[in-house]
């Protein structure tokens, strides 16, 4: 059984989710929360945001994001590959740095146009 | 030429009204901005979490700057970048100064203030200690980390769990350093719960609530040691309780003022409970013609209030160059038990539409709980809320019946247990 609170809004429901059975989430007051609980514990993600280098640009660093929720362990490999990226000016936002980054269905994009 | 309308500053409440103030008909249309681009402090905000209540989806700051900077785009509104306000007066006369073109007075029918907010420095809440570099605060920090391209320290303490603190505290992770500790005074968290989760516990940075950092110690000019001591119920060190840490990096998220230097100096009535100031039903300050918008007027949790807001005030500039200015008398909204300001202060009854917007903030956790609107003794309305903390702004609609009934001249909002 691991606890958790809940994030979905700002109630912060205290949540009990049950490894053994299934995953099944109990102390929720909404059917988003059980939702949550179960991904969080069974299979957490997250969108990851970062920049990569820029040249010629306004700023010296572009912002990117994943553009799906990517699997939480692999947080620190997509930025060790982000690393090795470095983008000319100009950019647009939506424009794929990365495909498929690290093994995932995710792609890395640029946020802003610079 | 005089302008229909000048608005102060190019971040989210200034690119809102100038948008909304063009759709309501105005033609002659200024933004005047200091830094070299419009979108404000989004630009910074790399991380995602803006726009779910206006765009119903998860935008990056930039991104949900660009929307806006896009809209603008396909306006006649004219901007003025890299351009400082230096003054601005109730002749609606607005002084800026830049490299480009050097001193000019403008002219205005209308101005909207919407130059933000700044950060609360080491020098505001007196930490004892050093003197050394290394001190930042955390909204600096993440302007060097995010668009200079400066990583500014690799093993840090940050005091305050704001939300801009909890940002960074993942943000330095990601980027390799290593995040101590977030120390907070209050015995409650300011961010959001969200933000506990993916920014502290994702990484395993311990959250010290009842603490703050005592000592500062510098080695060779640079930040080498702090001190963190429990406070008790005075908010007074617990001698012996002290942690010790070899960081190279303070952080400060301590909070922000919203920034009225020019507001003041025009004479404008200023609120001592929001820093900000006095606003009408349609934000319209005490000067007539002079409205003010977003952050400048009260620190807001979300952007996606501040650009709905910055409409209201963008579309009551409009109506005050097209119609003339609003007549009536005015209700004075007080804040009662437990309820720490209201954002407007008064509303004059016969300029509101179908009813009137009030923000505030509790001043303590409340669970079951209902926020009571009386005049007098006499309750109007009550609003049932499951939850409620001073770190979210809370906001309730007025309708303008309830109003219109009400012959006393204040009213007052308030919150308690239900």
């Amino acid at each position: 059984m691991k606890e958790l609170v809940c994030i979905v809004c700002p109630k912060g429901c205290r949540l009990h989710v049950d490894e053994e059975n299934n995953y099944s989430v109990t102390g929720n007051s909404c059917p988003r929360g059980a939702e949550y609980g179960h991904n969080e514990i069974k299979n957490p993600t997250r969108v990851l945001t970062s920049t990569v280098r820029l040249e010629g640009g306004l700023y010296r660093r572009c912002p990117v994001k994943t553009n799906k929720a990517v699997p939480k362990r692999l947080l620190m490999d997509i930025m060790q590959a982000l690393n090795s990226v470095s983008l000319k000016a100009p950019v647009q936002a939506g424009q794929v740095v990365l495909p498929h980054v690290c093994g995932t269905d995710a792609d890395v994009i640029v946020t802003k146009n610079l | 030429m005089t302008y229909d309308l000048i608005v102060v500053g190019g971040g989210p409440a200034g690119l809102a009204a100038a948008c909304s103030a063009w759709e309501k008909g105005l033609k002659h249309i200024l933004i005047v901005e200091r830094d070299k681009e419009l979108g404000g402090i989004l630009n910074q905000c790399i991380h995602n979490g803006f726009g779910l209540h206006r765009f119903k989806e998860e935008l990056t700051g930039p991104e949900y700057a660009g929307r806006f900077i896009k809209m603008l785009g396909d306006t006649g509104v004219e901007v003025m970048l890299d351009t400082m306000v230096l003054e601005i007066n109730a002749r609606h006369e607005v002084h800026v100064i830049s490299a480009a073109k050097g001193y000019e007075v403008l002219e205005a029918k209308s101005i909207v203030l919407a130059m933000g907010c700044r950060e609360r420095t080491r020098g505001a809440i007196g930490i004892p200690g050093d003197r050394p570099a290394g001190v930042f605060t955390a909204g600096s920090a993440q302007r060097y980390l995010n668009m200079e391209g400066y990583m500014v320290g690799k093993r840090v303490v940050i005091l305050g769990s704001g939300d801009i603190g909890l940002i960074m505290a993942r943000r330095m992770t990601l980027e390799g350093a290593k995040v101590l500790a977030c120390v907070e005074l209050m015995p409650y968290s300011g961010g959001l719960m969200r933000n506990i989760v993916q920014c502290l516990q994702d990484w395993d940075i311990p959250l010290y609530l009842s603490h703050t950092i005592t000592d500062i110690v510098a080695t060779n000019g640079r930040v080498s040691h702090v001190t963190v001591h429990k406070l008790d119920e005075n908010r007074q060190p617990i001698p012996g309780t002290n942690l010790e840490f070899d960081c190279d990096t303070v952080l400060l998220s301590v909070g922000l003022i919203p920034e009225n230097e020019l507001t003041r100096a025009a004479g404008i009535e200023m609120d001592p409970r929001t820093n900000g100031a006095y606003v009408f039903e349609n934000m319209e300050t005490s000067v007539p013609g002079i409205f003010a918008c977003g952050n400048v007027v009260h620190v807001h949790d979300l952007v996606d209030y501040v650009s709905a807001e910055s409409e209201r005030a963008g579309a009551a500039a409009a109506a005050y160059v097209l119609g003339g200015a609003p007549a009536g008398d005015a209700l004075t909204v007080k804040n009662g038990a437990d309820v720490g300001y209201t954002v407007p202060q008064r509303i004059r009854v016969s300029n509101v539409p179908k009813a009137a917007d009030v923000f505030f903030r509790v001043r303590r956790v409340f669970k079951n709980s209902v926020i009571e609107v009386k005049a007098g003794d006499q309750l109007l309305i009550s609003y049932k809320r499951e939850h409620m903390a001073p770190g979210e702004m809370e906001h309730i609609l007025l309708p303008r019946k309830l109003l219109d009934g009400v012959s006393a001249s204040e009213i007052t909002v308030s919150a308690k247990e239900a």
